[in-house]
């Protein structure tokens, strides 16, 4: 009888271990990954739902299963065994939690220190433990950043209500175009209030401070159209606060921003020539309308 | 114990009726100083402003039907869900749980006859009601509109100026309320016990209470300094947190969550002791890990402290803050986790009766489980950073504070409702709110992970089209969810009026409320509290000699 018990509990916990591996393949949560910061993000997550998904059905296993095996019956009117604790099943239950959280704040540092890769803080341990970077340091003739001309670096202004992308040509636009697989760099301010860059397929979000620059960097790897939302309570139209992220082939890149050039120096168009103002100049009367 | 005995004589200074067998009606609307009085003043007041709160969420869930922004304007819409969170955390589950059980629990359970400051009780009650008026008066103006955290610059810029500042002085109210009290049941756990009852023999929820209110003393007071900072920004003009005159606005997120990630314990804490004491006697077994239980409830109360900035992973915070952050705020897993296994275990080869209190108790294990397990993803530095300010933060904190938080103090009403009121409750009806209540709560907010998951952030009016499948289930959940307070209304005015009369005992319960009057007299019992067995004694005690001991002792009229 006690072997058959031991036997039926290793099997419910083997079936519990395959449910939750699959769900870890199979959640089908997660929008289209199209950075690399946002593949090592689905990495992570896979790991935690499974983990999560197999505590959950243990946990309501167990409820639903005393639902129904320990109801009281009928004309039943006695107490139930006066079973106080047990400590070694509580060491068990303080233990397991633990490893477990520890192994997700590893795993968890980890991915962040990947995803932050272009951060000095982060360096040493990344080259560390990653050792497709330390490869890519070593093909870069062992520089540990990457240098900064191989960077794309562009502005962002957020605003009540809208986004305001500066590219490194002068070029001013209110859609964000960054070629694929190179390192983009993004230089984040905000002009009113705060508001918060996310991307949903890129797993990256920034907040944008009035007064303070704040910094994300990333590296595309899948062409498209992806949006660009604001994620921080900025006011009225806040879930208006939306553009799109287009995501492109350099040469499709070099492109759009030699026509937004165009555009912008037409004698055709002189409202749209934005690039002839400062930056200031642009702001000030752009924040004039909301005022 | 001089405390109890002084608190003894205050009383018959301050009660004029105390002579009298049972409080008379009108008693529930004075400056009453009976512990008793007050809870309920508290627990039927903050029902009203929960409804009020719930009408706003129906509101805010008409308004998400649709992926426009067509229903209301958007100022009002963003009034709306800083009024539904406001009103919620400060009005309703905050004052419920601890000024309703606390109060009405506390003095029963340790077997004292009333908390060790009855006129700071309830000065601390009458707060609530100017505080919730002044905050509701704010309709009138234009309500804040900056959400339930108030961030600078958009709350010193906002256009809905006197709003904003009837918010947070209707805050500072609160906040003082809230104080007083968190006073008054240190005071009182510490020093009014009943001879022969150490620390370690007290019900779980005294416990409970305990880490509550040093939480509250120890942060309430940080965050009544910050909003005192930005009523200045907001008034006079100054630059505390206005960056165009040199302030930083990320400073007044530390002191804001230093507050109010503390305040999201504040709210469960006292739920857990709940839990604790109504799943023994209805599943007629001793709590299993009476220390581990009443331990972790401190160790919450100490981790609670130092994971504030896990709200802020996409600010401008530090990389080794946020580390920092991640690891306390994974650990509290672990206190948690403790608590819910213990429970499986008293549940466990338990003889459970499955009726309204025990089914909202298992119901909260189920849903705040949900809520726990994505509280564990969201403390992950990576994950939070793609989740945060999306729906599926909606989602886990409302399986904390709707799962959690409601369907406690449900189980708290269904199990106390006879010793406050002396009535039963419809057992039928209840279990038709529970069900109610369960289908309506997952429909409505467990797809809001996936719309986090998918893209979707939070505090938006209108949204993008893809996701309106998903937010018509989650509309048509919170509609079901608004239909379910209807059974449980109906049930409590009726049953309170006509139900038939409760024993003083109805459960069977072992704790000291059970062994008075239902309702108990004034000063709760005839003579001394009658202690004659532990809090959780199930299983080992001889009902037939506790009954007779009981009744030789005489602190009940009731032959039990």
């Amino acid at each position: 009888m006690k072997r058959q018990t031991l036997l039926s509990l290793l099997v419910l916990i083997g079936l519990v271990v395959a449910a939750s591996f699959w769900y870890s393949q199979n959640h089908g949560l997660l929008p289209t990954a199209a950075s690399e910061e946002a593949v090592l993000y689905d990495r992570l997550f896979s790991a935690v739902i499974g983990i999560a998904f197999g505590l959950f059905l243990i946990v309501e296993g167990m409820l639903v299963y005393c639902l129904f095996r320990f109801r009281k019956r009928q004309h039943d009117e006695e107490d139930g065994a006066p079973w106080h604790e047990n400590i070694r099943l509580e060491m068990i239950w303080t233990a397991i939690p633990t490893v477990i959280v520890m192994w997700v704040a590893l795993y968890s540092f980890d991915v962040y220190s990947a995803m932050r890769g272009t951060d000095a803080l982060m360096m040493a341990h990344h080259m560390h433990h990653h050792p497709k970077s330390v490869l890519v340091a070593q093909a870069e003739g062992a520089m540990p950043a990457i240098p900064h001309s191989e960077k794309v670096t562009i502005g962002v202004q957020a605003m009540q209500f809208a986004w305001i992308f500066n590219y490194p040509n002068g070029v001013t636009s209110g859609e964000l175009h960054v070629p694929v697989n190179k390192h983009i760099h993004l230089d984040l301010s905000a002009v009113d209030v705060l508001h918060a860059f996310w991307v949903p397929q890129l797993r990256l979000k920034q907040d944008t401070v009035p007064g303070t620059p704040t910094h994300l960097d990333f590296y595309p790897t899948r062409i498209g159209e992806y949006p660009v939302v604001c994620a921080e309570l900025c006011g009225s139209y806040h879930g208006g606060m939306r553009t799109t992220m287009v995501v492109e082939s350099e040469e499709d890149y070099q492109k759009w921003l030699n026509e937004q050039l165009e555009v912008a120096q037409g004698k055709d168009l002189p409202k749209v020539a934005v690039a002839k103002m400062t930056e200031s100049e642009y702001l000030m009367g752009k924040v004039g309308h909301h005022h | 114990m001089t405390i109890a005995e002084n608190s003894i004589s205050n009383l018959s200074k301050v009660i004029p009726h105390e002579h009298k067998e049972h409080t008379p009606w009108w008693e529930y609307f004075t400056f009453s100083t009976d512990h008793k009085v007050i809870g309920i003043q508290y627990l039927v007041t903050t029902f009203a402003f929960y409804l009020l709160g719930g009408a706003l969420a129906s509101l805010i869930r008409a308004e998400l039907a649709t992926p426009d922004s067509d229903l209301i304007p958007p100022e009002w819409y963003n009034g709306s869900f800083t009024m539904h969170g406001t009103i919620m955390i400060f009005l309703w589950i905050v004052p419920a749980l601890a000024g309703g059980f606390g109060n009405y629990l506390v003095p029963l359970m340790i077997g004292a006859r009333d908390m060790a400051f009855p006129f700071l009780n309830a000065l601390a009650f009458w707060l609530i009601i100017p505080g919730g008026l002044l905050l509701i008066s704010s309709f009138f103006v234009g309500p804040a509109s900056t959400g339930w955290t108030a961030y600078p610059p958009l709350s010193i810029l906002t256009e809905q100026h006197t709003g904003q500042a009837l918010w947070i002085f209707s805050l500072i109210i609160l906040g003082t309320s809230s104080i007083l009290g968190a006073v008054n049941f240190i005071v009182t756990i510490w020093s009014m016990r009943t001879k022969g009852m150490g620390l370690f023999d007290m019900p779980l929820f005294c416990w409970a209470m305990l880490a509550t209110s040093v939480l509250v003393l120890v942060a309430t007071p940080v965050l009544a300094g910050a909003l005192i900072l930005l009523a200045f920004d907001l008034l006079a003009g100054t630059s505390f947190f206005n960056p165009t005159g040199g302030g930083n606005p990320i400073v007044y997120q530390h002191l804001f969550w230093f507050y109010s990630h503390p305040a999201v314990y504040v709210m469960i804490l006292p739920v857990f002791g709940i839990i604790s004491e109504v799943i023994p006697p209805h599943a007629r077994k001793p709590i299993f890990g009476y220390k581990a239980i009443a331990y972790s409830s401190m160790m919450i109360c100490v981790l609670g402290l130092i994971v504030w900035a896990h709200h802020m992973f996409t600010s401008d915070t530090p990389d080794w803050l946020r580390i920092f952050f991640m690891i306390g705020t994974l650990l509290v897993a672990v206190p948690t986790g403790i608590k819910v296994f213990s429970w499986l275990a008293t549940l466990w080869g338990g003889k459970l009766r499955l009726q309204s209190p025990l089914l909202f108790a298992m119901g909260f294990i189920g849903m705040f489980v949900i809520g726990g397990l994505s509280g564990v993803m969201l403390g992950s530095v990576p994950i939070d950073i793609h989740v945060h300010d999306t729906y599926f933060v909606v989602g886990h904190f409302h399986y904390v504070l709707f799962g959690g938080a409601v369907f406690g103090i449900y189980a708290g009403i269904y199990h106390w409702f006879p010793k406050m009121t002396g009535r039963m409750l419809n057992e039928t009806w209840g279990k038709i709110h529970f069900a109610l209540t369960l289908v309506g709560f997952n429909l409505c907010f467990f797809p809001m992970h996936i719309l986090g998951l998918q893209g979707m952030p939070r505090r938006v009016a209108q949204y993008d089209p893809q996701f309106t499948q998903i937010n018509l289930i989650c509309s048509i959940g919170a509609f079901i969810l608004a239909i379910s307070t209807i059974p449980f209304l109906v049930n409590v005015v009726y049953s309170w009026l006509k139900g038939p009369k409760a024993p003083s005992n109805p459960w069977k319960a072992l704790t000291l409320e059970w062994t008075t009057d239902s309702p108990p007299i004034p000063h709760n019992w005839r003579g001394t509290p009658p202690l004659y067995t532990h809090p959780y004694d199930y299983g080992t005690v001889d009902y037939a000699k506790l009954e007779q001991l009981l009744a030789d002792h005489g602190a009940s009229t009731v032959k039990h």
